[in-house]
Parts: C-alpha cells; structure tokens; sequence
C-alpha cells in the first residue's frame, strides 16, 4: 500500500524534469542552420588554434607540457567539439528574464528554477554530442593525425568527464544569469566569465603551459579547468589512470559545489528580485 | 552657384546629423556609469588576453615557425589594434541578420541617409575605445621590444598599417554581415572569418597549412594586416617568398577590400525584401 501511494508521487517529483530534458533537447533539434553554421565556424577556429598549437610544439622536440603532436591535435579539435557540449557561450536568457521581471512566471511554477534549467541544458547537451561534438572531431580527423585513446576505460571516463563538464559549465552561467538578481545588468559578470572561461579553462591553450603551480591552483581552486581541460585531458590520456582518476574527483567536487552555490544563490536572489512596474 | 551651395548644405547638414546621432549614442550610454567602466575595463580585458596568449605560448616554446617572441608580439599587436579600432567602428554591423529578421531594417532604410553610416552610428560601441588605446600601446611596446630601426617610410608604415589593418578588417565585418540579407539564419558563422581574421593575423601567416593559408592569408588578404608590414618594419624576408614591398602595398590592399565590401552591401540592401510582419 505503502509502495504503492509513494509511487505515483515520486514519479510526480521526476517527470516535470524529464519533461524539461526531452523539451531541451527537442528545442535544440529544431535550430538546425544554426548548429550548421555551429559547426562550420568552430571547425574554422579549430584550424587556427591547431595550426598555433603545432607550431608550438615543433619549435622543439614535438612534445610540449606532456602533449606529442597528435595528442595536442586531438586537444584542440575535441575542445572545439566540447565548447557546443557545455555551450560556453550562451545568450543571457535567464538574466534578461530577471531584468524584465518575466522570471516571476517561472517562479510561480511548482518545481524548482535550478533543477529545471539543469534538466533543460542537460537535454541539449545530449543532442550536442551527437551533432556539435561530432561535426568538428569528424573535420579535425579528416585533416589532422589524431590520437585514438589506447586503454578502454578512457571511453566511459571520458564519456564522465563530459557529463560532469556539463553540469559544471551549467552551474557557472547560470551563477552568472543569476548576478542580475541584484546587478539587474549582468554585463560584468558576463564579460568576466567569456574571458575566464577560455583562457584559464584550456581553451586557448592547455592550462599545462602555465608554471605548474599556477596551472594545479588554476584546477582546484576555480571551476574552468574542470570544464574543457579536465575532460580533454582524460580523452587525451595525458598520465595514467590515477591522473584521470584525479581529474574526476576534482570535476566531481565541482559539480557539488557549484550546485549548492547555485541553489543558496538562487534562494537569496528570489528575496531580492523586485519587478519593476510600468 | 546656386546648386553647388545647396548641394555642399546638404552634404554638411547630413553630416551634422551622422554627428548628432553618435554623440546621442554616446551620451545614452555614457548615462549608466557603472556599467560603462565595467564595459571598458572588460574591453581592455579582451586586448590583453590577445598579450597572456602569445607570452604563454612563448613560455613552452623558444620560436614560432622560426620568429622570435619580439617579431611575433609586434604582429599580435598590429592585428589586435587593427581589430579593435574596426570593432569600435562597424563591429555591431553583425547585429544586422537581426534588424533582418525583425524587419527593423525598413525604418534605417526609409531616412534620407545612408543605411550603412546610421546602422554604425547607431550601433557605435564606445566602450570598445579602451581596447582602441590599449592596442596602440602595445604596438609602440613591440615596436621597442623588436629594437626596430626606422626610416620615415618605416615609421609611417607603423602608423598606417594598424589603420590599413582595421579598413580591411571592417570591410570584412560588413561584407560577411551582408550574408544576413539572403540567409538570415547564417547564425555565427562570420564569426569565422571577423573574429577568425584577428586570430590569423594575431601569428606569422608561415605556422599555418595550405589550406588556411589560401583562404585567410591571400583569399581574404589578412597576411596585409600584420604579417607583411611586420615583416617589412623588422627587414626580414618572408619565408613564404613573398616580395619584401608588400609590407607598404597594405593601405592599397585596404582600398580595394573596402570598395569591394561597399559592393557586396549595396548588393545586399538591393536585395533585402521586408518581413512583411
């Protein structure tokens, strides 16, 4: 009996996020000439930063920070894939919904506004893997040596890896979005994340050519590297698998803490919000 | 008599006009002082990082294709104030699929001006001034950095090639912009060849393959903002062979790239149809 009554409402509890995952990804599908002309501008950047990155390491031994040319290849032409994974560079819509205060109909709905964006952005995500992530690796093999990953494991660790990426990359532009809680205009923050997120997540280049000190602060102390370096690093094969171990666990704690970041954040803003008549 | 007065009013008092919507553009947003600093100082932000990259680069790597940390620094720098000065002047002409889209476009073409001199003037970003100024200092730190030893033609050439740089550069903002006026949904994609440009031509165009090398060195001409009046300024040969002039040729290079620019925009509001909505 008891099972019974619990049934129907836990999946009451669930369903509105499924709902959100497959609406996320549904949504997405339909922007087709968008991810088109996606893929082909991030298969363009793809060529420039491979072409700095090689010519990097063939200045000297070929090896550089740990990467041999086909692993920096593979670096750069998966990242080019993951930054549409993670969607690094998302247009502001929560935080223009807050500045015109059309937020307040999300927040009248009975599920919560973090777990709802998540469910959304994780359906996305899984349509970018098949398309965004596909289409670069796909250009960068067919005019690039690339490395193959030579244990197993690395397949589902990497697989992880991106699920994690995902949540924390979500974590960080929704912590964004939600400054205009109080900002109203979220231009800073969102100007601060656009040059953080890339050049001290590995982007630019592998956070590995900084001193090393800085690049294990970098990775422990701030959420970027556990968004395109941690992943790439692991698909790469750059240590053995305590290294990738390693990297799990840090992404893992990311995930908690920017999530419980986000929902003390969200729960302070919506004392804050006021909309604005007119 | 008569006519040439009217006609030369008229030329002032449009001007006039082009001047008075820039200075209500900058007044409006100079009036949010708080988010005004925030944008120059993000702005500034976006030029630097242009520097952390190639320092960092130079960290793992003593060359780069056989160019030294000086001789590449002074092309990042070239290319990074060419872009920033055609960003602050025409960068927003890429909101132009969305006046597109909306149909806004009807009301920029049906004023007695130019559609291309009101969408830059009313779209002007002067917060992109920071990194205009940031861009000129660095060029004058490489320019020192890379003990350049200069003639007048060499110092004028240090001059006109980040003004040379950023016609070429803005001539390819409103050209792939255009793209918007027969695919509206064309998304990010100029993205590729704006922001791609100022990427190519921040490196000596010799670490690239043949294919880049084809498209953005000679097909869209960035090898004439940095790498050839780079190497025309240190007095090195290219090692691609090019001839060691084509360094001064950039400005000549700039005129032709914006006239063709100005072809494929008259083309492309010729061709515009409204929403209809």
């Amino acid at each position: 009996m008891i099972a019974d009554a619990s049934h129907p409402r836990s999946r009451s509890l669930i369903a509105p996020y499924l709902a959100f995952v497959v609406a996320g990804f549904r949504r997405y599908a339909t922007y087709r000439q968008a991810m088109v002309a996606a893929i082909f501008t991030n298969s363009v950047f793809g060529f420039l930063r491979c072409a700095v990155l090689l010519a990097v390491a063939g200045a000297g031994t070929g090896v550089v920070a740990g990467y041999d040319e086909a692993r920096l290849a593979t670096f750069v032409w998966a990242g080019q894939g993951l930054i549409g994974v993670v969607l690094l560079w998302a247009p502001p819509e929560l935080a223009d919904r807050i500045r015109t205060g059309e937020v307040v109909a999300d927040l009248l709905r009975p599920i919560d506004l973090v777990w709802q964006h998540l469910a959304a952005d994780l359906g996305r995500a899984a349509l970018a893997v098949l398309t965004r992530f596909v289409g670069p690796l796909v250009v960068g093999a067919l005019a690039f040596h690339l490395y193959a990953p030579r244990r197993v494991w690395t397949y589902p660790v990497f697989a992880c890896s991106m699920a994690l990426a995902v949540i924390v990359c979500f974590g960080c532009r929704y912590l964004v979005n939600a400054a205009a809680f109080w900002l109203l205009d979220a231009r800073g923050p969102q100007i601060a994340w656009t040059l953080c997120s890339g050049v001290l997540g590995g982007l630019y280049f592998p956070v590995w050519f900084l001193p090393r000190a800085a690049a294990l602060l970098l990775t422990i102390a701030t959420p970027f590297p556990s968004i395109i370096q941690l992943p790439l690093d692991i698909l790469v094969e750059r240590g053995g698998w305590v290294e990738q171990a390693a990297a799990l666990t840090v992404q893992a704690a990311w995930v908690v803490t920017i999530l419980a970041v986000c929902r003390w954040v969200q729960r302070r803003g919506e004392r804050r919000l006021v909309v604005h008549g007119g | 008599m008569a006519s040439a007065g009217w006609s030369s009013t008229v030329a002032s008092s449009r001007l006039g006009v082009y001047v008075h919507l820039l200075s209500a553009q900058v007044r409006s947003q100079a009036q949010y002082g708080t988010s005004f600093a925030i944008d120059v100082v993000g702005s500034i932000a976006f030029g630097l990082l242009d520097v952390v990259t190639v320092v960092v680069l130079f960290r793992v790597s003593p060359t780069l294709a056989g160019f030294t940390f000086p001789e590449v620094f002074l092309m990042t720098a070239l290319a990074s104030s060419a872009f920033a000065i055609a960003d602050l002047l025409v960068g927003n002409v890429e909101r132009l699929r969305f006046y597109v889209r909306t149909g806004l476009l009807d009301a920029v073409l049906v004023r007695p001006l130019g559609a291309l001199l009101q969408l830059a003037a009313m779209d002007v970003a002067p917060r992109r001034v920071g990194r205009v100024a940031f861009g000129i200092a660095m060029v004058a730190l490489a320019a020192v950095q890379a003990r350049l030893a200069l003639g007048p033609a060499g110092l004028a050439l240090l001059a006109i090639a980040p003004v040379a740089g950023a016609v070429i550069f803005a001539a390819v903002f409103v050209a792939s912009a255009s793209v918007a006026f027969w695919w509206v949904e064309s998304g990010e994609m100029a993205n590729a060849v704006t922001y791609g440009g100022h990427d190519f031509a921040a490196y000596p165009v010799s670490i690239y393959g043949a294919l880049m090398r084809r498209a953005f060195a000679y097909g869209l001409g960035f090898a004439f903002v940095s790498y050839y009046p780079a190497l025309a300024l240190l007095g090195r040969a290219d090692p691609l062979g090019a001839p060691a002039a084509l360094g001064y040729c950039s400005p000549l290079f700039a005129v032709a790239a914006a006239a063709l620019a100005g072809l494929v925009w008259r083309t492309g509001v010729r061709h515009y149809r409204s929403t209809g909505s």
